[in-house]
């Protein structure tokens, strides 16, 4: 073992490091804003239409859930420009593909959510007379919502971690900047292990931050 | 109960209503009218179809065969003979003039207990904010729990619940009240603080129809009570009739032997 520790480098060039995390949240925050408005909006769907709309939801979650993510990456940057004749940026493509993928968990999520919503609560709705808009509106997606918590806060920082795909097509996400430094230096030891370090750091504040909103909104029955 | 229902066409008409879950025939020809400020209690034996009439008489369950009309419109359907099922939105506007409170509460568990109420003031009846949430305040108030207003039905003990529940159904001031087994899921020293408040409804001209396990509640509280029993009406009197060591009706006297003998009458 005749390796020696050496940061120096690494925080020479930690500004890449920095604007790379930040990156790496914004890919998730952007992405996953975009997932739950698909998930949400084909989850509404999935409980409501019909068999056809139910099989191509079932079908796309399917889907996605058995390719692996860096397979759709690659599918989107460089498989569709070469079919369709155009081009985008790298973080767009990635951005359309990760929320793609977080869409897929998360009618899951809304699905099965939307499914224990208590059939009572929904009968109370009738009772007092709401349309079925609006006790979908004020009564079960609100409960959905709730009931779901836990579950989404798993699937964030999940999707969190899942943004250092990015870095197979360079995006300049934490992952990339590693790899950077690491051709550079290196210090693949010392690079990897502050990554790994901000990864944890940063994920586990999000659950923190998630758990904190189940404490406050969480339904307690 | 003192006060005599008014009215001489009933405000609920309930006529050879049946209805089947699959094979089992669940309603088998219901006749049951309710006049303006009456409250009639429907007891007998589970799974007589006592809460699945209930849940007619709002359409929560649909019914196969017959008629439900309140204040002589149709529950449920409509073109009379071709039974078409009303819209969505007709449905929605009919319900509002139903009031129900349900066995399990079935409160928001989002919404406050003064939420509770003005969610369907708003967007039910229409109201302004300020409105709604004075007319919630009235009615918690009326059942106790001015105090409770801003509370989450969690941080609410059953029988607070079960009052919100009344307070959110009556609030709508819907043309009759259905109370399906609401003191059922309560511990005992619960029960009385809700029936207070459906007593004190009841002073106030409230049409209510009743199901209910609590049989001495039914004795004090009703006009009439009904006796159903394998989808029938078996009996169907003043509580002094149904009450009475006379009564014909040998089914009706073994289903009140069997209350007598778990509680004192």
């Amino acid at each position: 073992m005749g390796y020696d520790l050496n940061f120096t480098l690494i925080w020479r060039h930690f500004d890449k490091l920095w604007s790379g995390l930040i990156l790496s949240l914004e890919l998730a925050i952007l992405s996953i804003g975009i997932g739950i408005v698909i998930g949400l909006i084909l989850a509404v769907i999935y409980v409501s239409g019909g068999r056809i709309a139910r099989a191509l939801i079932a079908a796309y979650v399917e889907l996605i859930r058995n390719v692996p993510l860096i397979l759709l990456v690659y599918l989107v940057f460089y498989g569709i420009p070469t079919v369709f004749d155009f081009a985008y940026d790298n973080t767009t493509s990635f951005v359309m593909t990760l929320s793609v993928y977080a869409g897929a968990y998360l009618v899951e999520v809304f699905r099965a959510g939307l499914d224990a919503v208590p059939k009572g609560l929904i009968d109370a709705g009738k009772a007092i007379g709401l349309t079925p808009w609006q006790r979908l509106v004020h009564v079960r997606l609100p409960t959905m919502l709730r009931m779901t918590l836990p579950a989404l806060s798993n699937t964030f920082v999940s999707l969190f971690k899942d943004t250092s795909v990015a870095s197979v097509i360079a995006v300049p996400e934490l992952t990339y900047g590693a790899q950077w430094i690491n051709f550079n230096t290196f210090r693949i030891m010392e690079v990897y292990l502050v990554v790994t370090g901000l990864y944890l750091v940063t994920g586990y504040a999000i659950l923190l931050g998630l758990r904190a909103l189940e404490r406050r909104y969480s339904i307690g029955r | 109960m003192s006060g005599k229902p008014t009215g001489a066409t009933p405000l609920l008409r309930i006529k050879g209503v049946q209805k089947s879950f699959g094979s089992t025939h669940v309603l088998r020809g219901i006749d049951l009218d309710v006049a303006r400020g009456e409250v009639v209690t429907i007891i007998g034996p589970s799974g007589g179809g006592k809460t699945t009439l209930l849940r007619c008489v709002n359409f929560l369950e649909t019914y196969d065969r017959g008629s439900i009309t309140i204040d002589g419109a149709e529950v449920g359907y409509r073109d009379g003979e071709a039974r078409k099922r009303r819209t969505e939105t007709d449905l929605a506007r009919m319900r509002a003039e139903t009031g129900m409170v349900f066995q399990l509460f079935n409160l928001f568990p989002h919404l406050t207990a003064a939420q509770n109420i003005t969610l369907g003031l708003t967007r039910v009846r229409g109201l302004g904010r300020a409105e709604a949430g004075d007319k919630a305040m009235h009615w918690l108030k009326r059942v106790g729990l001015a105090d409770k207003a801003g509370h989450l039905p969690s941080e609410l003990s059953g029988g607070q619940q079960q009052r919100v529940g009344i307070a959110r159904a009556v609030a709508m001031e819907p043309k009759i009240l259905l109370l399906d087994e609401i003191t059922s899921a309560l511990d005992p020293e619960l029960i009385g603080e809700v029936l207070d408040v459906v007593l004190s409804l009841a002073a106030d001209g409230m049409t209510m129809l009743i199901v209910t396990h609590e049989i001495g509640f039914a004795r004090d509280a009703s006009h009439r009570i009904v006796f159903m029993a394998e989808g029938t009406v078996g009996a169907e009197a003043p509580p002094a009739e149904i009450f009475s060591p006379n009564q014909p009706n040998e089914r009706l006297r073994s289903f009140l032997g069997r209350f007598s003998a778990a509680h004192r009458l």
